[in-house]
Parts: structure tokens; C-alpha cells; sequence
């Protein structure tokens, strides 16, 4: 019996994946449909004309114009599209510079009140954006950092979360390694960077993985902290493309869409394993 | 046993001159310091400047008790944010939390092919909110995709965006983007359970439901705290699909605590949103008690 059920539930998850799947699939469509066929088949969604909107699982006429019109003709875009990219490398770069070395500190040594910074540390991730979001700007404007892209940086670099991933993972680095590397006489820099580092990388890539997506998608700190437009990441950015231009707001989504989903695609376990790591396998 | 040990503590006691180890814990807290200094500066001591400033004006920071969480306790705003918040999570959690246990119990179930299929269902992970924002307006407007697929299986359309069901629209929202990373978090629980357990619930004759309430369940108890933490946190996130889709003002059935704050913070009221960080953080912070007691069982 257990058997014989099994096509059907593969079949139901199929279908599930398919369902969860079709919002992306729109989203690519559209970036290939033109914007005439755009108009058509969505006039009563954007011009609340009567009727219903449609939409063929193909574009009618695929095209490249809005993609060609966006990475051509739009300067606008390119500046956020970099600016989405600066935060990104500069919370990465950031995490790594000061992150790793914390987790592997709290994760090796007999520190006193380590117990209590875990804790602070735990706390602090999983507070809600809303409730930092005073504050921090308060310190951002004292430091006079507002409207420039460290408003947005340096808080996405002290975020708690990645160091408690990587604690978690450099938790499982066997005591004796380090113990036979001491008796060797290798001092503690050199184990980190000998040991640690290259021990950890699986934990370290999972978590930057983790990072980026969240810095990708980060709307509500540079909707705070960023008032001059031309500082804007992607995030921001598209939602407000008029939908005269749905074309290229499509377009540009796409573009936006395509890094996150290669990264996804490619790290895809290490993805996964560090999920499994933040939820407490460990 | 009895005499190794001596040995091993005159051992210990021998490589860790005192001079070497106050070295090491130094070196220890120079990899730390540099991120806990700015742990501290960026969020530790704002929040409790804040916490400060949540009893004091603040033009003028004069000492005025909880007058300002009187404020906001008065609040309408408050208490239909704090009221839909609250009805999001519980109707959210229960929702998420089970259908991602059934969903990876039928992946585990499929064996090996259940790896690639959960990876279709974590995909919305990595789609930012703002790339779809156009796909959202299309698929909930009253004259949009999903009505069109409700009349033609005979149902009647909803207006999704100005109605309650504009409530719905949030939760679907939300199970679309939280459900394949909380089916991964079950998954790892799950292949923690030793296989042996189970071919003891076959030997003594259990049925495979019987196995799932008696032998499943109940090693999935640590994991289920955690994930019901982790995902009533992520909820909060939950604040961007609803502010790119309908903006500062959305209908009054999906106001949640963050449009408050936005619009709080964006009409100066540091008073009231002192206050209102406090009251949340306090929430939070019990939260996380129950977290930590899922985790502390764990190790």
C-alpha cells in the first residue's frame, strides 16, 4: 500500500512545486513579453479596465526590447543596480573581516562572560528590524552617517546572525586538532588561519550565501536611512517604476532576480546545511 | 583509569604555563573585540538609549514616567496594528509549522528524489520582494490572475487589496516565501530520529501513522520549538511584501505594527515609538526564552 502511493505524492509535490514556482515564472515571462503585449493582456489590472487579466504561459511575441531598454538606456538603473552591489560586498566583506574571527573566538576559548555574549547575541538577532530601527538611526546621525551607503553597511556588518551560524559551526571543530596543533607549538593566529579557516569554509560560504540574500533583499534600511534617491539599492528602486514602463519594470526585475537565483542554484546544499545549522542541529 | 589520570592533569598543568595561556585568551579577545565593539556601537547601546529615552520627552528629554507608553497604549493606530500582528502570527504559525512538517515528511518518504524537489520549494527564498512586486499586483488585483482562475472554477472573485481578504493575501505571501526554509529546518530534525527507532516501531507492528505520532513526534520536540520561534521572527519580514504591494496605508485589515512604526518614525513621534520599541523588544525577549530552553535541551 505504502508503495502504490507513492506516485501519487510525487505527483502532489510536483504539483506543489510547480504552484510555488509559477510567481517566478511570470516574472521571467514578462520580462521577455513587449510592452504593447504587456498592456494588452493587463489593462484591467493597471488601467482598471472591465474584464480579466490573462497571461500565456509563453510570450506571444518573446522580445528582448525591454531588456536591451533597461541595460541601455536606463543610467538610473545601472547606479542602483551598483549601489545594490557596493552594500552587498561591503556587509560581506565586512562579516568576514570581523565575524569569523568573533565566532571562532567564542567557539574555542574558555572566555569569561562568553555565555552572556551568546546570549546577547541571540537576542540581538532575532529582534525584529522595527525595533533597532530608532535607535540605529539615532547612532547613524550622530556619527553623520545618514545618506551614504555605511548608514547601510556598517549595521548590515554587525548583524549577530552569521557569527552565530559560524559559532555553530566552528563548535564542531574537534578539540584535539587544536590541542595536537598547540603541542606542535603553532600559535593561535596560525591555527585560525590554518585550521580554522580552511575547517570552516563549508560554514563560512553558507553563511555569506545566507547574508547576501538578505542584504539583496533589504528594503527597510535603506527606505530609513537613505533619503537621497540616487543612493537607492535595486530593492527600492523597481518598486517604483511606473507602470507605464511595466516592461522594463519587469526587466529590471529580472536582472535583479538572476544573481540570487544563480547563487541559489549553484550553493544550493551548502544552502541548505546552513538552514539546517540555524535551526538548531547542531 | 586510576592512575592515568594524575598523569594526564600533571600533563595539562605542564603545557599550560600561565604565561602562554593569558596569551592566548588575549589573542582571543582581539579576534572577538573588533565585532563585539561594533555590536555594541550599532545596536547595544542605542537600544538602551532608547530604553532611557522611552521615559523622557523627547524635545527637551524632561522625565515623564510611562506617560509615553499611556500614549500609545491610547493609541487606536496601536491597537489595530497590535490586533492584526497578533492575529497574523497565530493564524501564520499553526499554518506554516504544519503543512512544512507534512511537506517534509512526504519529501523524506521519497528518499533520494526528495532533496532536488525540496530545493523547488525553497526557490522563493531567493527572490527578492521587490522583483516580484509587479507579479504580486497582477496575481492579487480584483481583476487578476487569481480571480480569473476562482471564476473559472466557478467561485466568485475578492478584492483582495481592499477588503479583509487583503489579510489573506499577507498570509499567502508569507507561506510562499517561509515554506520550503522551514520544511529544511523539519527535514535536519528529521534525520536526526536514529533509523533503529523506527525498525523497532516496525518490529513491535506500528502502523506508519502510529510510527508518526509515538516514534516521530516526540523526537521532534527541540526542533518544533525552534522552528516556531524562528518563524514567528521571521514573520516580522513579512512588513515588506506588504509595504511594496500596498504602500504606507494599506487596508485597514493588514496595518501591521511596522507600518506604525514607519509612519510614526516618519512624522517624528520618538515619544510613542521609544515606547513601542521597548514594549517589543520585552516581547521578544520572552520569546526567546522559550528558544533558548529548545536549544539548551538540544546540547
Amino acid at each position: 500500500m505504502k508503495t502504490r502511493s507513492k506516485p501519487i505524492l510525487f505527483l502532489c509535490l510536483l504539483g506543489g512545486i510547480l504552484l510555488i514556482c509559477f510567481p517566478v515564472w511570470l516574472e521571467v515571462t514578462g520580462a521577455f513579453s513587449s510592452q504593447w503585449e504587456l498592456e494588452e493582456k493587463l489593462a484591467p489590472v493597471f488601467q482598471n479596465q472591465p474584464g480579466r487579466a490573462e497571461w500565456t504561459v509563453l510570450p506571444l511575441a518573446p522580445t528582448l526590447e525591454n531588456l536591451v531598454e533597461v541595460l541601455m538606456d536606463s543610467p538610473g538603473f545601472f547606479t542602483m543596480f551598483w549601489n545594490s552591489v557596493l552594500i552587498c560586498l561591503g556587509v560581506l566583506a565586512g562579516q568576514l573581516l570581523v565575524g569569523v574571527s568573533a565566532a571562532w573566538a567564542l567557539a574555542q576559548f574558555p572566555l569569561r562572560g562568553k555565555k552572556r555574549v551568546l546570549n546577547m547575541y541571540v537576542l540581538l538577532m532575532l529582534m525584529p528590524f522595527q525595533v533597532m530601527m530608532f535607535p540605529q538611526y539615532l547612532v547613524l546621525r550622530q556619527l553623520e552617517l545618514l545618506d551614504t551607503l555605511w548608514a547601510v553597511i556598517l549595521p548590515g556588518i554587525f548583524s549577530t546572525f552569521p557569527v552565530f551560524l559560524m559559532y555553530r559551526f566552528f563548535r564542531a571543530v574537534p578539540r584535539e586538532l587544536l590541542e595536537a596543533a598547540r603541542l606542535d607549538g603553532a600559535g593561535e593566529v596560525r591555527i585560525f588561519w590554518q585550521i580554522a579557516l580552511p575547517l570552516g569554509k563549508p560554514g563560512i560560504l553558507a553563511c555569506m550565501i545566507l547574508s547576501f540574500l538578505d542584504t539583496w533583499n533589504m528594503i527597510e534600511q535603506p527606505m530609513t536611512y537613505l533619503k537621497d534617491k540616487s543612493l537607492w539599492p535595486l530593492s527600492l528602486f523597481l518598486p517604483s517604476i511606473g507602470l507605464e514602463d511595466m516592461g522594463m519594470g519587469f526587466a529590471g526585475a529580472l536582472l535583479m532576480l538572476i544573481p540570487a537565483l544563480l547563487l541559489f542554484l549553484g550553493c544550493q546544499d551548502q544552502l541548505k546545511e546552513g538552514i539546517a545549522l540555524s535551526g538548531g542541529k547542531g | 583509569m586510576r592512575i592515568g589520570r594524575p598523569e594526564t592533569a600533571r600533563r595539562k598543568k605542564g603545557r599550560d604555563a600561565p604565561g602562554k595561556k593569558r596569551k592566548d585568551i588575549l589573542i582571543a579577545w582581539g579576534f572577538l573585540l573588533p565585532n563585539l565593539a561594533g555590536v555594541a556601537c550599532f545596536t547595544l547601546i542605542p537600544m538602551i538609549q532608547v530604553l532611557v529615552s522611552s521615559f523622557q520627552r523627547a524635545i527637551g528629554g524632561k522625565w515623564v514616567g510611562l506617560e509615553n507608553y499611556v500614549t500609545v497604549f491610547r493609541n487606536a493606530a496601536f491597537e489595530t496594528a497590535v490586533s492584526n500582528t497578533a492575529r497574523f502570527t497565530l493564524v501564520c504559525i499553526p499554518l506554516l509549522v504544519g503543512i512544512s512538517l507534512a511537506l517534509a515528511v512526504a519529501l523524506q518518504s521519497l528518499g533520494p528524489r526528495g532533496n532536488p524537489m525540496s530545493t523547488g520549494f525553497l526557490l522563493p527564498m531567493a527572490v527578492p520582494v521587490a522583483a516580484v512586486v509587479l507579479v504580486w499586483k497582477v496575481l492579487f488585483h480584483e481583476n487578476g490572475l487569481i480571480n480569473g482562475a476562482l471564476a473559472a472554477l466557478g467561485g466568485t472573485g475578492v478584492d483582495w487589496m481592499h477588503s479583509g481578504a487583503a489579510f489573506w493575501m499577507l498570509v499567502i505571501s508569507y507561506l510562499w516565501k517561509n515554506l520550503g526554509y522551514t520544511t529544511v529546518l523539519w527535514t535536519a530534525g528529521l534525520t536526526t530520529i536514529p533509523q533503529s527507532v523506527y525498525e523497532a516501531a516496525q518490529v513491535d507492528g506500528a502502523s506508519g501513522w502510529q510510527t508518526f505520532l509515538h516514534v516521530t513526534l516526540p523526537n521532534l520536540r527541540g526542533t518544533a520549538y525552534t522552528i516556531t520561534v524562528l518563524s514567528l521572527l521571521n514573520s516580522f519580514k513579512v512588513f515588506r511584501e506588504a509595504w511594496l504591494v500596498a504602500g504606507d496605508y494599506p487596508h485597514e485589515s493588514m496595518y501591521l505594527m511596522q507600518h506604525l512604526y514607519n509612519n510614526w518614525f516618519r512624522n517624528l513621534d520618538y515619544d510613542k515609538i521609544s515606547a513601542a520599541s521597548v514594549m517589543t523588544s520585552a516581547v521578544v525577549f520572552l520569546l526567546i526564552g522559550f528558544l533558548r530552553r529548545a536549544w539548551d535541551e538540544e546540547e
